[in-house]
């Protein structure tokens, strides 16, 4: 590997982003009744055939690869077909989405104006629409943006509206469908449902995926769905699941399109809407069920401001390039196109990959405000800053993250104390600033006596809430922080040791953050060019060395993973320590959380390490395989 | 003793059915009404026609495709007419042939790229000669030549670069001699000699190869001698009893058809290259005919073969129609591309000329229904002789090639026909696309016939469009390789290429390779959008047989050739991943040789190779073909 050239071609740094526009802005200045009656005449695919919501239920039914499925389900069962063939008519008549115009109009109106009282800005990459205009009359479009908040599907929709492009349909949790008189209302505007688990189901896979697939085929409309599966209670990407990637990309596999365009979006909020909803989840506190109560309640947060919020539509990713060379699509051949076949091996590395990829491509493009920057910095504080040190710090980490190739969003003219007091103000509820300094703390004060352990739990909602916008950053570091880790405990300056101690704690951290499996040595390679152009460090042909004025910024890197080592940490010595012979999965979690209280009451554990929560279930996935590796 | 005896009770048979036809001039109804189809045929009287040539360059071209008197060209008003006499579009004026062709390719009748007008001899390597050989060889008698030209002429094929290369003028290695054995028992000498000399043997038969078959390998460093069949062309005897006839396999397609229709007889063994491909060279690239629904292709023709091969003589002990003697010996010489030996002798099937022959055709509202007709027809088992659908793109090619209308009446009555169909019947003429059909058989019938697929059809939309529509149709392929030659002389260059294909991928196939086709060569630069089209040529109970056209103007691009050759091989790899085979008549050859492995795992290849192995071990055929 030494002998691989350093300069990495994908380098981040390198990466030309498009200008962004804010589309509130037109919406403050004329109706949102009359922009939502306006005339929408969305540019189409040009080998659409048109059809109906009805009619594509029929086809679906009517499909070969469905009507194969019916009968061998009602061979295994012992039911007859047409008993088989109504239960998938339910199936399907419980997925399947009804757009209507109307519906998506009144969603317009109503966004509209929720919108503008939520957001400053919404900001969108012209550019990327006008490449998604193109994308959509060439090949049947598959969009895929990043999943922090519910938001996230409803600002799609409004925008491709807003923009004259076709409006998706979109894959959504069954919870949704909970919601008496939403989930219609969402379903109308696009969304159709599927089960959260239905692993073993063969009739349900078949009915689910011959409908996403029929209407891609007939080009009906843009599919849309989340990578990542489900929101990311951490900011942090999720592991991308590979099963609707799979069933969108089949179509091309087997000939039946001749290519699929894949466009990453990459949404970002400057204050995220559920932000202590979702630390309290991460806390044990059950995530408050979908309903349209519980959304009547959720009132109150339409009275808050959340800054902007950025929305940058990718370059079109065509799965033919993609798969060029890794997949033989005359693998293929000698079955009937119509009967199910489990992805082969290659198959499954390749959407992997894919996934892991398209979801990089969603980090790279995600805005970042100075908030994250200063989030960063005071969870590395606990004791909190004194203004001027932060506004100092503040300024170093932006042109560290520039250099890096952080997407930052820094207003351009204005002086750097002047953007930190900004974001404080917009973030004053996770904040106690007094007398120049600034400390992360619970602002509405306990009006009676807590016991510790409240106390300690209010205090993890603000670290926790804190760190998911840290998070948001962590791909940016996360390269030279693994370097920086590895360095430090390598004890060896030899290239080899520091790539191998790397590699280990890229296996450990492999699910924890998004790292594209095989791509280790390039993820080095990368890493050591970063640091060496910030003249950290010195990369000779088999030493890497530290430079005398790297110091500060390797300990800068190194802190920024402790909390994950931390975390992993504790795991370790629960299972060491506490754990009995039968311990489910189910209970894992809890009994974690409860250990790490344990230790944070003692003194043993500070309460800003708490991502052992989160981490729990990764850590195990983690030992796993590192257990296969060694 | 005994094939004298046949031999001449054969001959006397022959001398009667002679008489017999003679005897009954014109109004014969039945040779009448067959001659009349052949649109493409030469029109030349049949009894007087002569046989190929020992040196075709005096009748045929020596850089392009065809005999040296008709050709497309632009006249000096602009619009496009062929010479010659030889074919029903010669003399004629076709005025809307110029714009298809300005229109489609962005091509411009200024810029012309003309092809050097002779052979420059002075290019052509001077002959590697095994002396001993030629010396044995005069001995034993055979027809030989080391000429330049005759040398030049056999040392390719019809590819598009064989032929752009000599166009301008470059020649490569070339065959060392040409030799011109007169039966099967000069062949036998050639081979034995060739193997005691150690030298190379490629047989040529038509020389219409589209697969580098013929072209002669670089590493070669032996001698290499073009076995020309040319001149084995006699049909040894017609079996009426058994309706087989025994023919020696160097004579070409025309030349059997005709000599069997003056006897009542046809093989209905019809590719596109009929007018010069060989009966032999059919055998080896496994040839399928434009008829094959009725006659069968020319795997289902063939009774007997006799081939010699260095290690002798292969061929089956009886006429049986059909044996279970283990693996069909048959199968290895069909398809073997001239790599085990040379094919000399053939007994066919014959039938009698039909007594009725009808073309027809049928308008589509687009390229779906039509593919599920002829998938409806197939099931069905009725397709008539021949049966092809044609793309939208095809279908207005074929429409630029209508010659010019003789009245103001027949003008009128075109305008009205297509006002009736894109008006009245409401088709996209961006969309619509024609199927052309050809019945045979005896009257009755073939109007029963005619009905029941014109029934199928209207199911799916079409709409009975003419006999005139149809002939077109089947005229486009036999001068397309003539209008190649037109659109080179224009910068513009093109390829056919085929495969065969289950019936569920046919569309997707197509509508696949069509767009990579497009894409590939926006992506290496051509500047004009390609013609790519295609026709579904061949239908199969389990699949069709599908035919692509692909040509494009190739001005501002420094390496038109190797252009050409990327975006084919990219529609190649297009075909395999989309569930198409490798080839379903053309053969592999060396162009497509790099996929054999892929196509009949390497088992299969291995199979082929150890009987190469047992059968050439020196590899004396060493044309390098398929393995």
């Amino acid at each position: 590997m030494a002998s691989r050239a350093l300069y990495s071609p994908r380098h981040p740094v390198l990466k030309k982003r498009d200008d962004f526009e804010d589309v509130l802005e037109e919406r403050r200045r004329s109706s949102d009744l009359r922009y939502a009656l306006r005339c929408y005449t969305p540019t189409l695919y040009k080998g659409l055939v048109p059809c109906k919501v009805s009619m594509l239920k029929s086809i679906v039914l009517q499909s070969d690869h469905l009507q194969c499925v019916i009968k061998q389900v009602s061979s295994e069962s012992g039911d007859s077909t047409e008993c088989v063939a109504e239960e998938a008519s339910l199936i399907l008549d419980e997925m399947a989405h009804r757009m209507q115009l109307s519906t998506v109009r009144f969603f317009v109106f109503t966004l509209s104006k929720a919108f503008k009282r939520l957001f400053r800005s919404v900001c969108v990459n012209e550019e990327g629409i006008q490449r998604l205009q193109q994308a959509v009359q060439e090949h049947p479009v598959v969009l895929l943006p990043s999943h922090r908040s519910y938001m996230d599907f409803l600002m799609m929709s409004y925008l491709l509206y807003m923009f004259d492009l076709p409006l998706p349909v979109i894959a959504a949790g069954m919870d949704f469908m909970s919601m008496k008189f939403i989930g219609e209302m969402l379903r109308m505007s696009g969304a159709f449902f599927i089960r959260r688990s239905f692993g073993g189901d063969k009739l349900y896979w078949a009915v689910f995926s011959e409908y996403v697939k029929t209407m891609l085929r007939k080009g009906y409309a843009p599919i849309e769905f989340f990578l990542e599966g489900t929101r990311s209670r951490t900011c942090k990407s999720l592991t991308p699941k590979t099963g609707l990637l799979n069933i969108v990309m089949e179509p091309f596999f087997k000939g039946e399109l001749f290519d699929v365009s894949l466009v990453p979006v990459s949404i970002s909020y400057e204050r995220v809407l559920e932000e202590s909803l979702y630390a309290r989840e991460l806390l044990g506190v059950p995530k408050p069920k979908e309903s349209t109560s519980g959304l009547l309640k959720a009132r109150r947060v339409l009275s808050e401001d959340y800054g902007s919020m950025h929305v940058y539509f990718g370059h079109p990713v065509s799965v033919r390039s993609l798969a060029e060379g890794k997949i033989k699509r005359s693998q293929y051949n000698l079955l009937p196109r119509y009967i199910p076949q489990k992805p082969s091996v290659d198959t499954h590395e390749f959407l992997n990959d894919a996934a892991f990829r398209l979801v990089r491509i969603q980090e790279e493009n995600m805005v970042l405000k100075p908030w994250v920057l200063i989030a960063t910095l005071l969870l590395q504080n606990p004791d909190g800053m004194d203004l001027s040190s932060l506004t100092e710090q503040t300024d170093w980490l932006r042109h560290l993250a520039l250099a890096f190739g952080a997407f930052l969003d820094w207003p351009d003219h204005e002086a750097c104390s002047e953007v930190i007091s900004c974001s404080l103000a917009l973030h004053r509820r996770l904040l106690s600033v007094s007398a120049g300094h600034v400390q992360l703390s619970v602002t509405d004060a306990p009006q009676v006596e807590t016991t510790p352990e409240e106390a300690v739990f209010q205090r993890a909602v603000v670290v926790l809430s804190c760190a998911s916008y840290r998070n948001q950053i962590l791909h940016v570091f996360l390269r030279p922080a693994l370097l920086a880790v590895a360095m430090q405990s390598a004890n060896s300056s030899r290239k080899d040791d520091i790539y191998n101690c790397f590699n280990f704690l890229r296996n450990m951290f492999s699910n924890e953050f998004i790292l594209c499996p095989g791509d280790s040595v390039q993820d080095f390679e990368e890493a050591c060019y970063l640091l060496m152009k910030r003249g950290v460090l010195q990369v000779l042909e088999h030493e890497i060395v530290m430079s005398a004025s790297g110091q500060s910024t390797l300990a800068f890197l190194c802190s920024v993973l402790e909390p994950f080592l931390q975390g992993y940490q504790v795991v370790c010595r629960y299972l060491c320590e506490e754990t009995n012979e039968n311990l489910t999965e189910k209970e894992f979690i809890p009994a974690v959380r409860s250990f790490a209280l344990k230790l944070i009451l003692a003194g043993r554990l500070k309460c800003f390490h708490i991502h052992t929560v989160s981490a729990s279930l990764d850590v195990l996935w983690a030992f796993e395989v590192l257990w296969l590796f060694n | 003793m005994a094939s004298n005896s046949s031999s001449s009770s054969a001959q006397q048979r022959l001398r009667i059915i002679a008489g017999h036809l003679q005897k009954r001039p014109e109004d014969e109804h039945a040779s009448v009404a067959a001659q009349e189809c052949k649109a493409e045929t030469p029109r030349s009287n049949p009894s007087s026609a002569a046989p190929v040539p020992k040196r075709r360059q005096e009748i045929m071209k020596w850089n392009g495709w065809g005999y040296s008197d008709s050709r497309f060209l632009f006249n000096k008003k602009g619009q496009a007419e062929f010479t010659g006499k030889r074919y029903r579009l010669s003399g004629l004026i076709l005025p809307s042939l110029k714009d298809w062709f300005e229109g489609t390719f962005g091509a411009n009748l200024q810029h012309k790229s003309p092809a050097t007008p002779t052979v420059n001899l002075s290019a052509v390597a001077p002959p590697n000669l095994n002396e001993p050989f030629i010396e044995d060889l005069k001995a034993a008698g055979v027809a030989a030549s080391h000429d330049p030209e005759d040398r030049v002429f056999r040392a390719h094929g019809h590819c598009l670069h064989e032929i752009f290369a000599l166009r301008e003028g470059r020649i490569g290695r070339v065959p060392d001699m040409v030799v011109w054995p007169s039966c099967h028992s000069d062949v036998e000498k050639i081979v034995e000699l060739a193997c005691k000399h150690n030298v190379c043997l490629i047989p040529y038969g038509g020389g219409t190869s589209v697969s580098s078959a013929l072209e002669c390998p670089h590493e070669e460093t032996r001698s290499i001698v073009s076995l020309d069949t040319s001149q084995m062309n006699r049909i040894l005897w017609i079996d009426e009893k058994n309706l087989t006839a025994h023919v020696e396999a160097g004579i070409i397609g025309q030349d059997l058809e005709r000599q069997l229709n003056e006897h009542g007889y046809c093989t209905g063994h019809e590719p596109d290259s009929m007018e010069f491909s060989s009966l032999g060279g059919w055998v080896a690239t496994r040839a399928s005919g434009m008829k094959k629904n009725i006659y069968g292709n020319i795997e289902d023709l063939v009774v007997h073969i006799k081939m010699v091969t260095p290690r002798g003589v292969i061929e089956k002990s009886c006429l049986g129609p059909r044996m279970s003697t283990g693996p069909d010996i048959h199968h290895f010489i069909l398809g073997s591309e001239g790599t085990l030996g040379v094919v000399t002798e053939v007994t066919m099937k014959i039938r009698p000329i039909p007594e009725y022959q009808k073309y027809g055709s049928v308008v589509f509202p687009n390229f779906q229904q039509g593919v599920a007709c002829l998938r409806e027809v197939a099931r069905q088992r009725c397709a008539p002789a021949s049966i092809r659908l044609m793309d939208n793109e095809q279908f207005q090619f074929g429409h630029a090639l209508k010659p010019q209308v003789s009245s103001i009446f027949m003008s009128f009555l075109d305008g009205l026909k297509k006002f009736y169909i894109t008006k009245f019947k409401g088709f996209d003429p961006h969309h619509l696309c024609v199927a052309t059909l050809l019945f045979e058989g005896d009257r009755g019938k073939v109007l029963q016939h005619e009905k029941q697929v014109y029934d199928i059809a209207a199911k799916f939309g079409g709409l009975a469009a003419g006999e005139d529509n149809g002939q077109r149709g089947y005229m486009l392929t036999f001068v397309i390789a003539y209008l190649r030659d037109l659109g080179m002389d224009y910068y513009v260059i093109g390829e056919s290429f085929e495969t065969s294909v289950p019936w569920d991928r046919v569309l997707d196939l197509c509508r696949n390779v069509k767009e990579r086709i497009v894409r590939e060569c926006k992506e290496r630069g051509v500047q004009f959008p390609p013609l790519s089209t295609c026709r579904v040529t061949q239908t199969y109970d389990a699949g069709a047989c599908v035919y692509f056209y692909f040509a494009f103007n190739y001005r501002g691009l420094s390496d038109p050739v190797h252009v050409y050759e990327q975006v084919e091989h990219a529609a190649r790899e297009e075909i395999l991943a989309n569930g198409g085979s490798l080839s379903h008549h053309h053969g592999v050859g060396k162009l497509r040789k790099e996929w054999m492995k892929e196509s009949v795992s390497g088992v299969g290849l291995g199979m082929l190779k150890s009987v190469k192995e047992y059968v050439d071990p020196q590899n004396i055929f060493g044309n390098r073909n398929l393995l």
